[in-house]
């Protein structure tokens, strides 16, 4: 029995014990390799929609905010980097813990469908992880590629595989800890020049085209209202608008993620340009671990964020710049 | 003499934008003043009701509007006007100068110093400091450019 089906098996029995009314999981979306999140109320609706394969990266606690318990409690499908981004969530008392039944699912690196379609990747029928490469079944017949040259960017990074929060764990999963190669790219723009550093970020912000995806999928981007939809903020909300607006848009969300990031990479990959916003929000993380010990938001459900607290022996702030590399 | 490139006293005059905290550093910046004590014309000060209203954006838009360097002064940690601000203005004005600095606006643009009510003399050494190290850096990278 595959892993979709053993889901689909438990997603059944809950649904019809009344546990819960309904699952958030994932369908088939247009484009091969699209796999959008999705509601499912029923189990014919499950047998027929419901996949779970290597193109489920998305994160669905982010369909969870505002949640109540009154509304009827809800399985939730999350792997265990998304189990970080619920705790945060809740932490934050953005929806109700009776309101979610979290069911942990295993993963294995998810695939970029847009690392595999320009490594050459067509008429895509299936794929599997094999070790440390994927194996794609296409209508050209089988291809082989290293993980590494398809897998998204945030499983390369992966910084746990332990669920943080469940009420039942599908199976057993055994942690291999943090990726080694978690903050090498950050390192590797510390160590640039700054106008190095500079040009950069010029090169990829300036493809921001503002549709505010990196804020609607961000799990910790959850308020009410946004500031970035007051049309009274001094952010302006469209592109093109002002030469210095995207950058500062990016910096200010940046900013407001900041100790609360549970890096789980969904604006990178929901950015339609491909701007690798999770290197500012990874920066973050990384001086905040350096500067005030190792935090990693979405550990637990307490809510308390390294930038809500302070110690009295903190360092300036001239020698937490300047432990950031570089010159 | 003729003039180089990194001569800081003629090259470049550097805008600079001063946060100063009401309680400590803008008193301190009052002293210097009633002290006749010299320090650059460049520095433009604002006054904020403590260093932890000092919020991000502002920094960043002083930079959009033509700032060459950004300084915030507040009061001496422990000796805050309500007790715990400059604490969190620490932590945040750290995170936000390692972004600012990450994104390619050389570290030396941005400072945050703690000036007290009696220190006017460290007030315009700060000052005069700050305005070196930024003329030195010459024309910062135009923030408006980067589209």
């Amino acid at each position: 029995m595959g892993m979709r089906e053993k889901i689909i098996d438990r997603a059944k029995a809950l649904l019809a014990d009344g546990t819960v009314v309904g699952v958030w999981g994932w369908k088939r979306g247009e484009m091969p390799g699209d796999r959008v999140p999705a509601f499912f109320e029923t189990a014919e609706e499950l047998d027929n929609d419901f996949v779970y394969d290597c193109f489920c990266a998305a994160n669905v606690s982010r369909y969870l905010n505002g949640r109540k318990a009154a509304d009827g409690r809800v399985l939730a499908l999350l792997k265990p980097c998304d189990t970080y981004s619920l705790n945060q969530m809740l932490g934050e008392n953005r929806l109700e813990r009776e309101a979610v039944y979290v069911l942990g699912i295993p993963t294995g690196d998810m695939l970029d469908p847009e690392k595999v379609r320009r490594a050459g990747i067509c008429g895509l029928k299936d794929a599997k992880q094999r070790g440390a490469e994927f194996v794609f079944d296409t209508a050209d017949g089988e291809k082989v590629l290293p993980r590494d040259a398809v897998a998204l960017e945030k499983c390369i990074a992966c910084k746990s595989n332990t669920h943080r929060i469940q009420d039942e764990l599908l199976v057993d999963i055994k942690d291999q800890g943090e990726s080694p190669v978690r903050f090498k790219q950050v390192e590797e723009l510390e160590a640039m020049a700054p106008a190095e550093r500079f040009a950069f970020w010029q090169k990829e912000l300036s493809r921001c085209i503002r549709c505010n995806a990196c804020r609607n999928i961000c799990p910790v981007c959850s308020c009410v209202k946004c500031v970035f939809d007051n049309p009274a903020n001094p952010v302006s909300g469209k592109a093109n608008s002002e030469t210095f607006e995207e950058k500062m848009f990016h910096i200010i969300r940046a900013f407001h993620v900041a100790g609360r990031c549970t890096d789980c990479g969904e604006c990178s990959r929901a950015c339609p340009q491909g701007i690798p916003l999770h290197l500012l929000n990874r920066k973050f993380i990384k001086d905040i671990n350096r500067a005030y010990g190792p935090f990693a938001a979405g550990t637990d459900d307490f809510g308390m964020t390294p930038l809500t607290e302070f110690t009295e022996t903190d360092p300036e702030p001239s020698e937490v710049v300047a432990s950031g590399g570089g010159q | 003499m003729p003039m180089t490139e990194n001569d800081a006293t003629t090259a470049t005059k550097p805008l600079i934008v001063a946060f100063c905290c009401n309680w400590c550093s803008y008193a301190g910046a009052d002293l210097a003043g009633t002290s006749r004590l010299d320090y650059p014309a460049d520095v433009k000060i604002i006054r904020v009701p403590c260093s932890c209203r000092v919020n991000p954006l502002f920094v960043l838009r002083a930079f959009q509007r033509g700032a060459d360097g950004v300084i915030i002064a507040g009061c001496h940690p422990g000796d805050c006007h309500y007790t715990t601000g400059n604490y969190y203005a620490r932590r945040r004005m750290s995170m936000l100068f390692g972004m600012l600095d990450y994104l390619g606006i050389e570290r030396d643009r941005t400072r945050v110093e703690w000036i007290s009510a009696a220190e006017g003399a460290k007030f315009a050494a700060t000052m005069r400091d700050f305005c070196s190290h930024v003329a030195q850096l010459g024309p910062k990278n135009n923030l408006g450019e980067l589209r």
